[in-house]
Formats: structure tokens, sequence, C-alpha cells
């Protein structure tokens, strides 16, 4: 009897299911693919809750160690790491529900709420190079925010992965400077049009194709990115005199009308006597 | 370099007043008084200067900087004027209205600089 594609394709996808036999999870749907392995939704048995699953097709060394040395807010938690029955590399984590970056911009998300997002991200990168770690691969589809606005950085570290295309630096050498890179295309990425010339400007230092014409580090180009948003001139950028002078006077409004209140006082006064 | 918000508002006061004043200048009538308007002004804005420092110190609010500025100016303009002749008239109308937004001006700045005592943010 011949067996139809169909059904061969099916019997392969039921092959390559994770056996989750002598573990306490319970397989529940496929959730996202990549290179290195395959994501499921699962859920615990032992403490009745739903985790994320990632199965690795490749031995990749040390990921969940690694991702494990990183506790900080905008980096997934990692509950247990194994192998499974069929020898592949297992660890369940945080389920994320949520949106992917790129689903998040497309939902017209604020530009304070998208810089929100890049000060997050931003954070988990510094956290992560004081304790001499760096991503790799930062991209929107590696960046989650949750349905209450909480960010999480996800792939960490992977050592087979040397960036995408969009988001990785020229130069060959993979480190802090690369991470900065990408964390500039990610600011690119979620700027609006027409973007303010300043956020360009800082995007672009990031991205600089000479490394050391970069921010020296992510805490240099979060503070940039604060100036902006304080209303302050920016290190990236030689703003024009008549660009200093508008934002001088949206940061000084109140004043400016003030004074222009008792100016107009003083010369109605002035004009009423003479009257 | 920090100040405290006292000696900010009180060296604000200060400045603004006697600019305040030395307007009276461009009044022919006020100039041979022109002496003791600087130094009326001068001390008036001190006063309010010190006030709307003391304000800014406890509440940390700048439309409430504002309003609290603005009256004090007001009021003691009113005190001024109310004590001052000019051509056998009160001048209410040529040291209130200045003294009101001068007063605005003052206790707007005196919200933004020097530093803060134990100030109560507005929610």
């Amino acid at each position: 009897m011949d067996l139809g594609d169909s059904v061969l394709d099916h019997l392969r996808q039921v092959a390559a299911l994770p056996d989750l036999a002598g573990t306490h999870y319970e397989l529940e749907c496929e959730i996202g693919r990549g290179g290195m392995g395959v994501v499921y939704a699962a859920r615990d048995r032992e403490l009745d809750r739903r985790v994320a699953l990632k199965v690795l097709e490749v031995a990749l060394a040390g990921e969940a160690q690694l991702i494990a040395k990183l506790e900080h807010p905008a980096v997934v938690p990692i509950y247990e790491a194994g192998t499974l029955p069929d020898g592949r590399a297992f660890y369940a984590m945080k389920l994320v529900t949520g949106l992917r970056l790129d689903g998040y911009v497309a939902g017209l998300a604020s530009l304070a709420k998208r810089l929100e997002v890049i000060r997050r991200v931003g954070e988990a990168l510094a956290f992560a190079h004081a304790r001499g770690f760096i991503h790799r691969d930062l991209k929107p589809q590696n960046v989650m925010v949750g349905e209450f606005g909480e960010v999480y950085v996800m792939d960490w570290g992977v050592d087979a992965v040397a960036g995408t295309p969009g988001f990785r630096a020229p130069d060959a050498r993979l480190d802090r400077r690369s991470d900065i890179y990408a964390l500039g295309g990610l600011l690119q990425f979620l700027l609006p049009v027409p973007p303010p010339p300043a956020l360009q400007a800082i995007a672009a230092k990031a991205m600089s194709a000479d490394p050391a014409a970069r921010y020296s580090d992510v805490a240099a180009f979060l503070l940039d990115m604060e100036r902006f948003q304080e209303g302050l001139a920016v290190e990236a950028w030689a703003e024009p005199w008549w660009h200093r002078l508008r934002r001088y006077g949206a940061r000084n409004a109140v004043l400016l009308w003030l004074l222009a209140a008792y100016a107009a006082v003083k010369f109605l006064l002035f004009f009423l006597r003479n009257l | 370099m920090t100040m405290n918000k006292i000696l900010a508002g009180v060296l604000l006061g200060l400045v603004l007043g006697a600019l305040d004043g030395g307007t009276a200048w461009f009044y022919p009538e006020a100039r041979p008084l022109i002496t003791g308007i600087l130094v009326g002004s001068s001390f008036k804005g001190m006063v309010v200067g010190l006030l709307s420092a003391w304000f800014a110190r406890k509440v940390q609010s700048t439309a409430w900087g504002i309003t609290v500025g603005a009256g004090l100016g007001l009021l003691f303009a009113f005190l001024v004027a109310a004590n001052d002749t000019l051509n056998g008239r009160h001048p209410y109308l040529e040291i209130m209205v200045p003294g009101f937004v001068v007063g605005a001006i003052i206790g707007f700045v005196t919200q933004r600089v020097g530093t803060p005592g134990t100030a109560v943010k507005e929610q």
C-alpha cells in the first residue's frame, strides 16, 4: 500500500515531536521554530502552569546555562534544563504571552512606548555586558512585549549565530559594539516616518560602520536617548541653530509665555496711559 | 553649582523686583521717586520669592507654584499700591497687574530651580 505525501508529512511531523516521557511536561503545541530548535507550549504537571519548552536540534553549548546566569527582568527566566529520551537537549522557561516586536510596532504604539521598549532592551544588554555576555543576534524577532508592557529579550548568546542581515555589524567581530550596532538597528526599526532627526542621528551613530565611531557602551546610547526625551541636545547630532532655538522654546514654553505676558502688560499700561 | 530653593527664590525675586521697579523710569512723573520705587520693588520681589520658594519646598507642582506666586505678587503689589500715590491717585493698575505676572514668573521658576526640601509631589 502506498502512502500519500500528506500522510508521510504528517508522520514526519509526529516523529519530530519531542518525547517528553520521564519529564513532568505535557506537550501542547508548537509556537515557534528557528534554525537552532523548536519552541513548544507545554504544561508543567507538577506546578500546574504553562511553560515554553525549547528543544534544541543542535547541541548548543551552554545556551541554557548562559541565560540562567542572566537574572534580569528583561531576560526570560529558565526553570529547568535537561536531555530528552531521544537525546535532544531541552530547557523549560517562562511562557511569554504577548507580541514580537515587529507585531507590536504594527499596532501603532506611540513613540514614547517604542522608546521605552528600546530602553528596556538596552538595560538588559548593559546588564549582560557588565557580566561579560553579548547577545550576538539582537533583532525584532528576538524581542517580545508582554500584554502588560513587559519586555523580554530572547535567544541569548547562541554560538552558532553571528547576527541577522540588517542588524549585523559589517565588521567581523562579535563584541559589545556589535550588540550596540544591533540596538541601533532596533531603534531604526522602531522609528516612525518621518523620524525625529535626533533619534535618527542616535541610530546612525550606533550603526556606524566604524566600531570606534559607535557609542562606547550601551549606557552612553541610553543617555543620549534620555536627553532626547528630556528635550536636551543629544551627543549624536550637531543640530542647526534654528532647531536649537525651537527646542529651547518648547522646553521653556511656560516661562516664555509668562515673560511675553509681562511685556504685553507693560506695553498695554504704557499705551493706555498715553491715550 | 547647587543652590537651595530659598536662596534661589530670594535672589530671583530681588532681580525681577528691581527690573520691574526700574520700568517706572518710563513714567516721567515717577522718576523723582525712582530710588524708593526700586528699593520697594526689590524688597517686594524678595518677599514674594522667599514665600514662593518656601511653598516650592513643600509642594512640587508647577501649576500651584505659578498660582501661589501670582497670588503673592498680587497681594504685595496691592499693599504697595495702597500706600503709594502718583498724581493724587493710587497706582493700583500700574503696580498690581505687573506684580501679578512677576509673581507668577517667580512662582514658576522657584518650582524648577534650587535643591528641593521635603517636597510632596502633586499627583
